[in-house]
């Protein structure tokens, strides 16, 4: 019922490498900044809309943490629900959740009505493009990224997470964040992440760089770090890269390493994605 | 205005001291008036292979601490009239170097210097990161060989993202590519990594390539910087890394293994 989800404060995304964003004020002295900033919240998802039996698992879970739940801002998600699941009472929903001590700030992934029954509760929609309708997603919704099986090759010792980004925001719309271009070499230490959309790069990727999109990689340039597309479980996202000399590869979870990688796809212009389970390496 | 530039790796031990030296020397030498300061607080050493150890009075700390004035702590080198140079601290320890002393410093430095060349310590911790932080042009000094390359790499990613050019959104600061030590007869047993994979692998122009060289220690010993060898290979490489600093278009040398002539094979030198 519970996860973390991170989303921007704007629809902006900073990191050393991007640009500093432009001062709204333009006066001598400026009264205010105006800047983006990333917060993690913790997030409700609904399985169900009986209020009823929400609130009970509810009044559970506070008991068990009174503390963690003061005053803290929460998201409701509502792609967990089935289709067709009737009506949410949000009035009933919200008064619950302030009963608990919970400051209910936004909804995500909720059909166009809910959207409209959220915000005359004066609930702000949050970006839902990349939370999955799926039934398949409804059981087990604790992670965001679904954790990586091993590649099919052969299982690792070592299960290298690829870590979901914990500071980084998920974009709100895909329209503003849904491509990123770096034109300058990544360098080992440096992580890029594209939120919700593909990333380029046309330079090279250093050793213990990470490149991360929610989309598609492009790399055009020698890849020797890593690169980790459909971060947040798109598994028809690729990797397209003209060099693969890649630490590890992975697509929604799925990840090779170096050593699990042919070396006749090794130097050369590759794809990767995923094929069912299996994660493939082609020529291209 | 000056130009500051910082001399740094990441790795330790790869000659960004014999470097920050000899290139100091080399700009001071073709006219330019230089600066070069010691950041290495708590370990110094240029100011031995600078060969003014027995001069030293105030130090870089005294400055910053608003101990000493700048013109008390600068010393002047006596081969060069051109060139100064400014010790660090040896009792202190890096946490002596403050964000605000250290730009007023160079501030002041600049307004009476043309170049400040910057001697970082090792690491990428706070030292480093006092030395790069205001700098305008970087020389990696790499060493021919894997983990060098990385820390370099490692390196160029925080000077283009922790810079105060990075910073304030300027004009990135102008990275240049020195590889010290570099052996050919290494390169050709496939012992050391050769010119060309370190620029690939770190995608930077060479500034320029310092041979392996008994002339090095030499002269570190001695305390004259390397670059005043002119009949050394490496003071003569450092000698054509300051020329192409400075806008010169020198081809690089001493890249291939040598030719031993007839007669030195006949006398097995």
């Amino acid at each position: 019922m519970l996860f973390q989800a991170n989303f921007p404060e704007l629809k902006d995304y900073l990191d050393p490498m991007a640009s500093h964003p432009t001062s709204g004020v333009d006066s001598p002295k400026p009264a205010f900044e105006l800047k983006a900033a990333t917060f993690t919240l913790p997030v409700i998802r609904l399985l169900e809309v009986d209020m009823d039996s929400v609130a009970d698992q509810l009044g559970g879970k506070v008991d068990q943490a009174p503390d963690f739940f003061r005053n803290t801002p929460v998201v409701i998600d509502l792609s967990g629900l089935p289709a067709g699941a009737g009506r949410i009472e949000f009035p009933l929903l919200v008064g619950l959740m302030r009963g608990f001590g919970m400051i209910p700030v936004g909804i995500r992934g909720g059909t166009d009505e809910q959207h409209e029954a959220a915000q005359a509760m004066e609930l702000a929609i949050l970006g839902d493009a990349f939370v999955r309708r799926s039934p398949t997603t409804r059981e087990a919704p604790r992670q965001p990224t679904p954790a990586p099986a091993a590649a099919s090759t052969r299982p690792t010792p070592t299960p290298v997470r690829p870590t979901p980004a914990p500071a980084r925001p998920v974009a709100e719309d895909p329209a503003v964040a849904s491509q990123r271009l770096i034109t300058r070499p990544v360098r080992s230490g440096q992580r890029v992440y594209a939120p919700g959309g593909d990333l380029s790069v046309i330079a090279p990727v250093s050793n213990g760089a990470e490149l991360m999109a929610d989309g598609n990689i492009h790399i055009y340039g020698p890849l020797r770090g890593r690169a980790m597309a459909g971060m947040k479980g798109d598994t028809s996202a690729r990797i397209f890269c003209q060099d693969l000399q890649a630490e590890l590869i992975s697509v929604a979870g799925h990840y090779r390493i170096s050593e699990n990688i042919p070396d006749e796809v090794k130097g050369v212009p590759v794809q990767i994605f995923l094929d069912g389970d299996v994660l493939r390496v082609e020529k291209i | 205005m000056a130009r500051t530039i910082v001399i740094t790796s990441g790795k330790g031990g790869v000659g960004k001291t014999t470097t920050s030296a000899a290139l100091a020397m080399g700009l001071a030498q073709r006219g330019h008036r230089t600066a070069v300061i010691d950041f290495d607080v708590g370990l110094r050493n240029l100011d031995l292979i600078m060969g003014c150890e027995r001069r030293v009075v105030y130090d870089f700390v005294n400055v910053i601490n608003g101990e000493a004035n700048i013109n008390q702590a600068l010393i002047r080198d006596k081969r060069c009239d051109a060139l100064y140079v400014l010790p660090a601290s040896q009792t202190r320890d890096k946490d002596a170097l403050t964000k605000e002393g250290v730009g007023r410093v160079l501030e002041e430095l600049s307004k009476g210097f043309d170049y400040i060349v910057c001697d970082s310590p090792a690491g990428i911790e706070h030292g480093a990161h006092m030395a790069m932080y205001y700098a305008d042009d970087a020389v990696v000094v790499t060493n021919p060989e894997v983990s060098s390359v990385r820390d370099s790499d490692r390196m160029l990613g925080i000077l283009s993202s922790k810079s105060r050019r990075a910073e304030r959104n300027e004009p990135p600061i102008r990275e240049y590519l020195l590889l010290t030590r570099y052996s050919p007869e290494r390169v050709a047993k496939g012992e050391m990594l050769s010119v060309n994979d370190v620029r690939e692998i770190l995608s930077l122009d060479l500034l320029g390539v310092i041979p392996e060289s008994k002339a090095v220690l030499n002269a570190s010993n001695s305390g004259v910087p390397v670059i005043l060898d002119v009949e050394s290979d490496a003071g003569q490489a450092y000698s054509d890394a300051v020329g192409r600093y400075l806008g010169e278009d020198l081809p690089h040398r001493f890249l291939d293994i040598k030719k031993k002539g007839f007669f030195s094979r006949l006398l097995g030198g």
